[in-house]
């Protein structure tokens, strides 16, 4: 059976049924909108919040949702399966990616994480 | 011998959420032989070309993640000596000995966390189960590869690259104290002396383990098999497929070290990787320098850009 899911952040809507997790019914459609990692609920950046519906889950990993997060529906996409409509908001590290992505912007700074530890930054 | 104090990559222990997908990935789809389960539930695996007892190790966890990554060194002698050597370096941190035998067929292990929050391991011995090539006995008259191989049938763990903060202190630590060789360095462009990444060699490889400079603490990027042709590599890309594995990107290029390559993840969001080719490095080759502005086309050589994947995703 298929449901309706609803991502906040862009309005997007695709349908995806019970057997499918989010990430996949999303990425089956040639949809965007949530960031597509690992696929298998270990790097974190699928993370989302479901604010309304029902879904099931599998095992995701504690480094990047802790029980208290997926207790409270902060959870992977490509470890949830919808088991009614659902309505879920991007919260993973990349989620400033899909404003970006939106306005077309290639500028993303990708070396800025790569400056840790730098004493002085020059501007 | 010519090649002294660390020889190469022994293995790497890799944490899974669930071992039974995890065990069909790294055997059924990558290829790699079992060698052994211990009572803690850990799975010891090996690749077909390699020796020693086993080189890759898995265990169930909650999270995702490499739990460490070990060296085998030249003897026990060396083993001493270069224990000795880390720990009066002051770079290293958590020290300690692994008895024999915490690993079935291996012996003792010094233990390590370098300034990047990885832990790493330095051994002497593990036994030699042999590569099951010989006709007549082991190593006897060896046909070119053995029977029975499965899926991609990676020859042999080969490298990782890791992301941590101290880049610095680890480059110190594996350049001044474990005779490490730079095969090759990003830098930044406008600070020409401040490195962003270190491809590092102990062998002729053009690496033997690589670290990005990330804002986090021991963290795992891939670790990677090796292939003997890029017709391989495009094999392995129809059996991910096939699989229906979750591929990162490839097959491609890298520019940096020129290897041919396909990046795809585990069951638990673990990177690996196949690739094949690169270069000889012997330690009076100049380092190759990239400099940032260059990054894209030195991490993916076709694309000449990055997959917002490549920085973001890891475990
Ligand atoms: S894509 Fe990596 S956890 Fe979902
Ligand atoms: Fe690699």
């Amino acid at each position: 059976m298929k449901h309706t899911v609803t991502i906040e952040n862009t309005g997007e809507t695709f349908r995806c049924d019970e057997q499918t997790n989010v990430l996949l019914g999303m990425e089956q459609l040639c949809r965007k909108g949530i960031p597509v990692g690992c696929r298998n609920g270990g790097c974190g950046v699928c993370k989302v919040q479901v604010n309304k519906g029902q879904y099931a889950k599998r095992k995701m990993s504690r480094g990047v949702v802790s029980a208290e997060e997926e207790a409270s529906g902060c959870v992977l996409a490509c470890k949830i399966f919808p088991q009614s409509d659902l309505e879920v908001e991007v919260v993973g590290k990349m989620a400033r990616a899909i404003v970006a992505q939106q306005s077309a912007s290639s500028d993303s700074g990708f070396t800025t994480t790569m400056k840790t530890n730098k004493p002085e930054e020059e501007k | 011998m010519a090649l002294t104090g660390v020889l190469r990559p022994g293995h790497v222990a890799l944490r899974v959420l669930e071992l039974e997908p995890a065990l069909k990935h790294y055997r059924d789809v990558l290829g790699l032989i079992e060698v052994a389960r211990d009572d803690k539930g850990r799975v010891f695996l090996k690749a077909w070309d390699e020796h020693d007892h086993h080189s890759v190790v898995l265990r169930e966890a909650d999270e995702a993640g490499m739990d460490y990554m070990g060296w085998k060194v030249a003897s026990p002698a060396t083993l001493k000596k270069l224990a000795a050597d880390v720990e009066q370096s002051g770079l290293a941190t958590e020290m300690s000995w692994i008895p024999a035998g915490e690993h079935p067929a291996t012996g003792e292990r010094f233990r390590f966390t370098i300034p990047t929050g990885h832990v790493m391991e330095l051994f002497a011995e593990k036994e030699i189960i042999g590569n099951n090539c010989g006709t007549d006995g082991q190593d006897i008259n060896p046909d070119p590869w053995p029977d029975g191989l499965k899926g991609i049938a990676a020859t042999r763990f080969d490298h990782c690259l890791l992301y941590g903060d101290d880049l610095d202190g680890t480059v110190k630590l594996f350049t001044e104290v474990l005779g490490f060789g730079i095969a090759e360095q990003v830098m930044l462009a406008g600070d020409k002396k401040f490195m962003i990444g270190a491809f590092l060699s102990c062998s002729n490889k053009a690496h033997d383990v690589a670290f990005i400079r990330q804002p986090v603490k021991g963290k795992f990027h891939h670790a990677s098999f090796e292939l003997r042709s890029w017709e391989q590599v495009l094999r392995a890309g129809d059996i991910l497929s096939r699989t229906k594995t979750s591929i990162d990107i490839g097959p491609t290029r890298h520019g940096i070290t020129r290897g041919e390559t396909i990046y795809f993840f585990d069951p638990s969001g673990n990177r690996n990787e196949v690739f094949s080719g690169g270069y000889i490095y012997y330690p009076d080759k100049p380092t190759i320098t990239w400099y940032d502005e260059s990054l894209e086309p030195a991490i993916f050589y076709h694309d000449r850009k990055l997959n917002e994947a490549f920085l973001s995703v890891f475990t």
